[in-house]
C-alpha cells in the first residue's frame, strides 16, 4: 500500500457524511405524526449535504487516487486500544456518491410514494437512519465499526420490511429477513475474532499494521489451520458468510424476495441499490485477504454463479412484479459475487455500480406502476399500462434493457465484463456458462414482465373477477409465495373500487428520468475502450483507446453475449408478445408448455420448504426439547428446592407461632390475669379498705397478744 | 375490776361501735360520727393512763387530749367540707357508690 502522504480536510472529516443522516434520524425520531414536511425536510436535507461532501470526496479521490486515512483510539482496555477509523479511497468514494446519490433520488420519490401514509415521518426517520449505517459501512477502515453500521443497516432494513407491521405478511418478512441475515452475520462475528485473534487488529489499513496489509495477509496465508487450509482462506469465508447473508446469495437468500412486503422506495433503496450490495462491498473492502489465497476467491465465484443462475430461473415463474425484480436482484448480486471471484474488485463493482442505478430505476418504476394501479401488485392484472403511464414505461423500459444487457445500455458493459472475466478464469468455464445462461433467462423473464405489465390489453378492470378465479384456480396460486397470499386474496373485493390506472405524480417520475439517463450511460464509464472506472478504483489514468476492443477473444465474447440478449428478448417475444394476453386468468405461456417445471420454478423450487423441514425443524424441535429439558429439569429442580424451602419455613413458622409467639402470649394472659385479680382489690369503695385495715388490726392485735402469751 | 381497767373497757367498746359505724353505715356522715367516735375512744384511753397513770400531777394526758380534740374538730370541718364536695359532684352522699378511685 501506498504511505499516506497528507490527509486533506475531507479525509478527516468523513465521519460527517453518515453521521449527518444518522442526525436527522435522531432529530425526526421524536417528531409528531403531523410534522411531514420537518422529517422530509431534515431527511432530505442531511441526504444533500452529505452528497455535497461525498462529492467532494470523490474530487479528493479523483486528485489523489491512494488511500487515504484517519485512525483514533476509540477504547482502552487492558494495555490495548480499540482503533476505530474511516478511509478514502476510489472504491469508498465511488460509493459514497452512488449511496448518497440514489438515497437522494429515493428520499425525493418516497415524498411521492408514501404521501398517503400516517408513519410519514416514521418513514423518513428510519430511512435517514439507513443510509447514514451504510455510509458508514462504506467509510469505515475498520472491520469492528463496519460490523456496527453493518448490524444498524441490519436493524433499518428489518424495521423498514415490517413498516407496514399491521400486515401478517410483512411482519413475517421483517423477522425471516433479520434472521436469516444473522445466520451470516455469525459467520462475520467469528471470522473478526478470529482475525482479531491472528493480526491483533481490527483495522484495515495503519500505515502497514493493518490486518489487510501485506505483512498481516502473508503471515495468515503462511499459517495453516484444520484440514491444511490457509488461516486466511478461513476467515474469508467466514468473512463472506456475512456477504452471503447481506447480499442473498444462496443459500441464504430466501429472505430478499418476502422483503419485497416493505413499501417499494425501501425495496429500491435497501433490498436492490444498497445494502444488499454492502455484501459485494464487503468482499471487495477485504479484497486483499481474499486474495491471499485462491481457494477463497474460488467459493465466491462458484457461489455467485450458482446463484446468478438460480435466481434468474425462479424469477422466470414469478407473478408479484416485486418478486420478479426481488430475484433478478439476487441473480444480479450472484454475478457481482462472481465478477470479484474472477476478476478482481473492479468488475465485480462496476456492476454493483450500475446495477444500482437500473436497479433502483425498475423498483421505483415498478412503484409507480402499484401506485398507479392502486396498489396492485399482480402482474397478471396489469397490461396496456404504455398507454396509461408513458413516463414510467420509457423509464421502466430502459431499465429493463440495462438490466438484460442490450447493447450499449450500462449492464451491458458492466455484465459483458463480468463474462469475460469469467471466460478468461483459468480455474474453470463452469461459472461462464452458468452466467451465459442466467443472462438469456434474465432477458427472457424481464421481456414476459414487460409484456404483461405494458402491452395487450388493459386488465385491471376485469381484474376483480379475474384475481378471483386466479385465486381459486389451483395452479395459478401456487405462483404466490404463501406469505404474499392473504394480500392478493384479500384483494379482489376492493378491486371494484379501482379506477383507470393514471401516471405518478412529478416528484416520482422525475427521479425515474434521472435514473433512467444513469441507466442508459452509466456504462461508458467503463467501456473496454476507456476502461475509466477500472483504472480509478487501481488508482490508475485511463486513455482513450479503441485499441481495448482488440483484445484476443473479446469481440467475439462481446457478439455472443449480445446474442444471447437477442435471444432471450426473442424467446420473451415469442412466448409471450406474439399473441397479446387477453385475460388476466389465461394460464402462463410457458405453462401451457411445461407445468411442473412452471410450478416448481413458481413455488420458487421448494427452498423454503426445503428449509422448513430442515433446518427450521430442526430448530423447533430442539427448542421443544429445550422447553421440556428448561421445564421439567432444570424447572423441576428449582421447584424441589422451592418446595423443600416452602416446607422449612412452615415449619418455622409452626414452631414461632405455636411455641415461641404460645409462651409469650400464655405468659402475657397470665400477666394480666393477675392484674385483673389485684385490680379487684381496689374496688373505690373507701369501706372496703377500711374493713381490710379492721380485719388486719385484729389480726395483729390477736398475733400480738398470742405471742406475748406463748 | 380497777377503774382503769373500766375505763378502758368502756373506751374499747366506744372504739368498737365507732368502728363498726365507720365500716357498716353507708351515709358518709355517719361514717365520719364513727371516725369521731373512735377518736374520742383513744381521746378517753389519754385521760385514762393519764389520771391512773404513774404522775398524774403533770397535765400532760390532758394536753395532749385538748389537742386532740382541736384537731380532730378541724378534721370535722374539712371531712364535712369534703362530703358536701362530693355530693355536689356525685348528687349522693352514700359511699358505697363512689367508687371512682376503683382500680
Amino acid at each position: 500500500m501506498i504511505t499516506v502522504i497528507h490527509v486533506a480536510w475531507i479525509v478527516r472529516n468523513l465521519w460527517l457524511i453518515p453521521v449527518l443522516p444518522i442526525l436527522a434520524a435522531g432529530l425526526s425520531a421524536p417528531l409528531g405524526r403531523p410534522q411531514r414536511r420537518l422529517a422530509a425536510g431534515l431527511a432530505i436535507g442531511s441526504m444533500t449535504i452529505a452528497l455535497v461532501l461525498a462529492l467532494m470526496a470523490f474530487a479528493e479521490a479523483l486528485a489523489h487516487p491512494f488511500l487515504q486515512v484517519s485512525n483514533f483510539g476509540w477504547m482502552q482496555f487492558g494495555n490495548e486500544w480499540v482503533q476505530l477509523g474511516w478511509l478514502l479511497d476510489p472504491l469508498a468514494a465511488v460509493m459514497l456518491v452512488m449511496v448518497t446519490f440514489v438515497g437522494l433520488l429515493i428520499f425525493i420519490y418516497s415524498i411521492g410514494y408514501m404521501a398517503h401514509d400516517e408513519n410519514f415521518t416514521r418513514f423518513f426517520c428510519f430511512l435517514s437512519l439507513f443510509a447514514g449505517a451504510m455510509l458508514g459501512v462504506v467509510i469505515a477502515n475498520s472491520l469492528l465499526l463496519l460490523f456496527m453500521c453493518w448490524e444498524v443497516v441490519g436493524l433499518t432494513s428489518y424495521l423498514l420490511i415490517g413498516f407496514w407491521f399491521q400486515r401478517p405478511a410483512a411482519a413475517a418478512a421483517a423477522r425471516k429477513a433479520f434472521i436469516t441475515t444473522r445466520v451470516g452475520d455469525l459467520g462475520l462475528l467469528i471470522g473478526m475474532v478470529w482475525l482479531y485473534a491472528q493480526t491483533g487488529t481490527l483495522v484495515f489499513y495503519d500505515y502497514g499494521r493493518g490486518c489487510l496489509e501485506q505483512s498481516a495477509t502473508a503471515a495468515m496465508a503462511a499459517h495453516a489451520t484444520v484440514a491444511g487450509m490457509a488461516v486466511s482462506t478461513a476467515i474469508g469465508l467466514l468473512i463472506f458468510c456475512g456477504a452471503v447473508g447481506k447480499s442473498g446469495q444462496v443459500p441464504l437468500h430466501v429472505w430478499l424476495p418476502d422483503a419485497m412486503e416493505g413499501p417499494t422506495p425501501v425495496s429500491a433503496l435497501i433490498h436492490a441499490a444498497t445494502m444488499v450490495a454492502a455484501g459485494v462491498y464487503l468482499v471487495a473492502r477485504v479484497y486483499p485477504l481474499m486474495a491471499a489465497s485462491s481457494s477463497t476467491l474460488q467459493v465466491v465465484a462458484w457461489v455467485g454463479a450458482v446463484t446468478a443462475l438460480f435466481a434468474a430461473c425462479i424469477a422466470v415463474a414469478q407473478n408479484d412484479i416485486k418478486r420478479i425484480l426481488a430475484y433478478s436482484t439476487v441473480s444480479q448480486l450472484g454475478y457481482m459475487m462472481l465478477g470479484l471471484g474472477v476478476g478482481g474488485v473492479a468488475v465485480g463493482m462496476f456492476h454493483l455500480i450500475t446495477h444500482a442505478f437500473f436497479k433502483a430505476l425498475l423498483f421505483l418504476g415498478a412503484g409507480s406502476v402499484i401506485h398507479g394501479c392502486t396498489e396492485e401488485q399482480d402482474i397478471r392484472n396489469m397490461g396496456g399500462l404504455r398507454r396509461f403511464m408513458p413516463v414510467t414505461f420509457a423509464t421502466y423500459s430502459a431499465g429493463m434493457l440495462a438490466l438484460c444487457g442490450f447493447p450499449l445500455f450500462a449492464g451491458f458493459w458492466s455484465k459483458d465484463a463480468i463474462l469475460h472475466a469469467a471466460h478468461g478464469w483459468g480455474i474453470s468455464r463452469g461459472p461462464f456458462y452458468l452466467g451465459a445462461i442466467g443472462a438469456l433467462l434474465t432477458a427472457f423473464y424481464m421481456t414476459r414482465q414487460m409484456y404483461y405489465v405494458f402491452f395487450g390489453p388493459q386488465h385491471l378492470t376485469d381484474a376483480g373477477t379475474g384475481a378471483a378465479t386466479a385465486a381459486g384456480h389451483g395452479p395459478a396460486d401456487g405462483t404466490h409465495g404463501e406469505d404474499v397470499e392473504p394480500v392478493a386474496a384479500a384483494r379482489p373485493g376492493e378491486v371494484c373500487a379501482i379506477e383507470d390506472p393514471h401516471e405518478s405524480p412529478s416528484v416520482m417520475t422525475v427521479p425515474l428520468s434521472i435514473l433512467a439517463v444513469f441507466a442508459v450511460f452509466l456504462g461508458f464509464v467503463g467501456t473496454p475502450a476507456w476502461p475509466w472506472f477500472q483504472a480509478f478504483l487501481a488508482g490508475g489514468a485511463a486513455k482513450f483507446d479503441l485499441a481495448g476492443f482488440s483484445e484476443p477473444g473479446l469481440m467475439s465474447l462481446m457478439v455472443t453475449s449480445s446474442l444471447i440478449v437477442f435471444a432471450g428478448l426473442l424467446l420473451g417475444w415469442w412466448f409471450y408478445g406474439r399473441r397479446p394476453i387477453l385475460r388476466a386468468t389465461d394460464p402462463d405461456a410457458l405453462e401451457r408448455l411445461a407445468p411442473p417445471l412452471f410450478h416448481a420454478l413458481g413455488n420458487r423450487l421448494y427452498v423454503d420448504e426445503l428449509y422448513s423441514v430442515t433446518v427450521i425443524a430442526l430448530v423447533r424441535f430442539s427448542a421443544a426439547f429445550a422447553s421440556w429439558l428448561d421445564r421439567w429439569i432444570f424447572g423441576g429442580a428449582v421447584r424441589m428446592v422451592g418446595w423443600v424451602v416452602t416446607g422449612v419455613s412452615w415449619l418455622d413458622a409452626g414452631v414461632d407461632r405455636f411455641v415461641v409467639n404460645g409462651g409469650f402470649e400464655e405468659g402475657c394472659r397470665e400477666v394480666s390475669r393477675g392484674g385483673r385479680l389485684l385490680s379487684r382489690l381496689q374496688d373505690g369503695r373507701v369501706q372496703t379498705y377500711l374493713r381490710v385495715i379492721a380485719a388486719a388490726l385484729v389480726v395483729l392485735a390477736v398475733w400480738l397478744l398470742w405471742g406475748r402469751r406463748g | 375490776m380497777t377503774p382503769l381497767a373500766g375505763c378502758l373497757l368502756v373506751s374499747s367498746l366506744l372504739f368498737s361501735v365507732g368502728l363498726a359505724g365507720a365500716l357498716t353505715r353507708r351515709s358518709a356522715i355517719l361514717v365520719l360520727a364513727g371516725i369521731e367516735l373512735m377518736l374520742n375512744a383513744a381521746n378517753l384511753n389519754f385521760i385514762a393512763f393519764w389520771r391512773f397513770g404513774a404522775h398524774p400531777e403533770a397535765l400532760t394526758g390532758l394536753m395532749f387530749v385538748i389537742f386532740s380534740i382541736a384537731v380532730a374538730a378541724a378534721e370535722a370541718a374539712v371531712g364535712l367540707a369534703l362530703i358536701l364536695a362530693i355530693y355536689r359532684h356525685a348528687r349522693t352522699s352514700d359511699v358505697s357508690e363512689i367508687t371512682e378511685m376503683k382500680g
